[in-house]
């Protein structure tokens, strides 16, 4: 073999086996470590909280709970919104769970990646790992408060109904939602440290603007209920409401207006969760430096 | 024959980061300010950088603070994204910047190990096997229901090395920064990296420290602002290390000096009727440059160069040589010779030149000139306590003031009376 013919190290290593190392990216690796990194992040994480206090359990619920115990008492007792509404407590206490699942994944999500900066800057993984499992966090304690609220809903005695079917499409609606955002704002917040703030106050206005505390029968039709049923929010809450408890409230479409009007917050749901995974996908190969 | 594929192939590698120069973090600045564009200095912290590690080889990235190996390893672990240049890996990669990445100090060993593994590239189930393994190797089976807050330090250490023994990848990518920490942990850090070579795993360790590469290190690449300098054997780059490393002293004293003459502060110790004045030393190498770091076991030649002013009959010329330590380590007198150093004229330059083996250890030196008339040596005409310095550099550092080629043995004089 003559020396002009001698392979090059780049040359044996690409016929000998070897992978080229493409960089850090949001979905680098097998699908099998994304879940299994996510899963792992999660439950670690859900477990500390879990367990880390005495009561762990009884904080996780207690949030809600109280919440729910101020607001029935006024909204009941003194404003009385609640009048002439059948099982107005239950879907309450349901309503109160899925913004707070909302809330707690969409702030977490916020300061993630930037928490995380020990794992991001000194380890390869994909990075999607981390707001996929804050999401998966979130569920946990989701499922485990609805677990509450069953044992309220049947001391209630709120009929099983097929309706009730209805909690997949709409959980899922609200899974694509947030998963969505906690892409969305953790790509975001590495860079634009007043996303923070902002998303504070969101949070606190999409409360209002979402049919929880009051009926949404009692905002006048018109441009004020367009908006708030622009909401995916509230397209999830009122359906929930009319499917689960209450026949006689306004489905989403209903409320709406016409079922076609849905195709603006569905729309919206579906182009958060693209736009939030193209930033974060972007993002990704830079995080690490950019931090 | 085929060749055997190399563990790494890094092919032309360029990193670039953008330094921002004015930090715009928030919106509100951009909003108030959306037509200025971000200005950006850009950083290359890795400058087309190519070499290539056979499989079973440990390998050295050294530099200084600076020097862009510690960007190279990030890139290698595909942490940060390259700008140009191809990386290839063959086999299994851990990276190892940090012990424990992930630990969580609320957590017991196991979930511990297990998550560590799992951010390492185990799947959850080999994790889970190798618990086991991990706590033996770590010798903690006692403490396995201990959070690891509750772990001393040591303790703490044992069990990441475990893990990062146990991920049992083909290619260990390694930072210095494990070897912080005291003589102890070092000393157990150093028998890992020796284990590990003599398994066979290929290693690249990042390191400023030319005595670990020496330890360990068959090859090594030797950065410089972000360039390689070199790539070769440990005494060959570590002879180059630390030249590059002392060179740059001098360099930069000199540049902060207005006046032709370095004054190192001991020029008022300067002594003599001037009637002659010392006005340059310098030191050479065989070639007859001048140099600032002479190589350790070579020949150290001292030049001194004097202007007399007035007429002097056969002068006393010498010098002495102190070490950081301000101990006198040589002298050299024309007395000792019994030289008749010869008459000079007003006007008149000679050199003085002395020449001996370089048997100092690595360390900063400083040579002091001297200049007597005939006699006793005491009536001085110029002494300039330290006109010059400089670093011996070379691959022994016993501590111990010479570096001197022995013998040693130690044989069985009488056998034992039964």
């Amino acid at each position: 073999m003559s020396a002009l013919a001698e392979p090059t190290p780049l040359d044996r290593i690409r016929t000998g086996g070897g992978t080229r190392v493409a960089g850090p990216s949001a979905l680098s690796g097998d699908w099998r470590r994304i879940l299994a990194l996510t899963w792992t992040l999660a439950y670690t994480e859900w477990r500390l909280k879990f367990f880390g206090s005495v009561l762990g359990y009884a904080w996780q619920l207690a949030r809600p709970l109280a919440m729910f115990a101020i607001y029935y008492v006024i909204f009941t007792q003194a404003v009385r919104l609640g009048d002439g509404i059948r099982y107005y407590a239950p879907a309450l206490l349901m309503s109160i769970l899925l913004y707070q699942f909302f809330a707690e994944v969409t702030g977490a999500s916020v300061g993630a990646v930037v928490g995380r900066e020990n794992l991001v800057r000194k380890i390869h993984f994909p990075r999607i790992v981390i707001p996929l499992s804050i999401v998966l966090q979130a569920t946990f304690n989701l499922v485990l408060n609805l677990v509450a609220v069953g044992i309220f809903i049947a001391l209630g005695g709120v009929p099983v109904r097929a309706g009730w079917l209805w909690m997949i499409p709409l959980f899922g609606l609200l899974l694509m939602l947030v998963t969505g955002l906690a892409m969305l704002l953790s790509a975001l917040y590495v860079r634009f440290r007043d996303v923070q703030p902002i998303w504070e106050v969101v949070t606190q206005a999409a409360f209002y603007a979402t049919p929880i505390i009051y009926p949404i029968t009692t905002v006048p039709e018109g441009t004020l209920r367009d908006i708030i049923m622009l909401n995916p929010l509230s397209v999830i809450v009122e359906q929930m409401k009319h499917a689960m408890f209450d026949p006689d409230q306004p489905s989403a479409a209903a409320a709406s207006g016409a079922a076609w009007h849905l195709v603006f917050p569905l729309g919206l749901v579906l182009v958060l969760f693209v736009v939030g995974f193209v930033t974060f996908n972007r993002s990704a190969p830079r995080v690490a430096e950019d931090l | 024959m085929l060749p055997t594929a190399p563990a790494i192939v890094v092919d032309g590698v360029t990193k670039r980061f953008r330094r921002p120069q004015e930090q715009m973090h928030t919106l509100k600045e951009r909003a108030l300010h959306p037509l200025r564009r971000r200005a950006h200095d850009a950083f290359t912290a890795v400058d087309d950088v190519s070499f290539a590690v056979e499989q079973g080889e440990f390998f050295g990235i050294v530099g200084r603070n600076g020097s862009g190996k510690s960007t190279l390893l990030k890139l290698i672990a595909g942490i940060y994204q390259t700008n140009g240049g191809e990386i290839w890996v063959n086999g299994r990669l851990s990276t190892f910047i940090e012990l424990g990445v992930g630990f969580n100090p609320d957590l017991a060993a196991r979930d511990n190990v297990v998550l560590n593994g799992i951010m390492l590239g185990l799947t959850p189930t080999e994790a889970r096997e190798r618990y086991e393994r991990v706590l033996d190797f770590a010798e903690l089976r006692e403490f396995e229901h201990l959070k690891l807050k509750n772990y001393s330090s040591g303790m703490h250490v044992r069990l990441a090395f475990s893990v990062m023994i146990q991920v049992d990848a083909d290619v260990l990518l390694i930072d210095e920064v494990l070897a912080v920490g005291d003589a102890a942990f070092q000393q157990k850090c150093f028998d890992q990296f020796n284990r590990l070579r003599d398994a066979g795993k290929t290693i690249v360790l990042v390191t400023h420290d030319m005595g670990a590469v020496r330890r360990f290190c068959h090859r090594a690449i030797l950065l410089e602002r972000g360039r390689e300098l070199a790539t070769g054997d440990p005494e060959g780059i570590g002879a180059q290390y630390m030249e590059q490393n002392f060179r740059r002293i001098p360099e930069e004293a000199q540049q902060t000096d207005t006046g032709v003459e370095v004054d190192h502060g001991y020029e008022r110790y300067r002594f003599g009727d001037g009637q002659a004045r010392f006005v340059d030393l310098w030191l050479e190498d065989e070639q007859g440059e001048r140099i600032e770091a002479p190589t350790q076991g070579r020949e150290l030649v001292i030049r001194a160069e004097c202007e007399f002013y007035a007429d002097l009959e056969h002068p006393l010329v010498g010098l002495t040589i102190e070490n950081e330590d301000h101990w006198p380590v040589f002298a050299a007198s024309s007395a000792w010779h019994g030289e008749r150093t010869g008459g000079f004229k007003a006007g008149e330059r000679a050199t003085l030149t002395v020449k001996l083996p370089n048997l100092f250890t690595t360390g900063r030196y400083f040579v002091s000139p001297n200049l007597a008339h005939r006699g006793s040596g005491l009536d001085l005409i110029d002494r300039r306590p330290r006109m010059h310095d400089f670093v011996v550099v070379g691959v022994r550092s016993s501590g111990h003031i010479l570096e001197v080629d022995h013998d040693l043995s130690f044989e069985r004089t009488q056998a034992r009376v039964p």
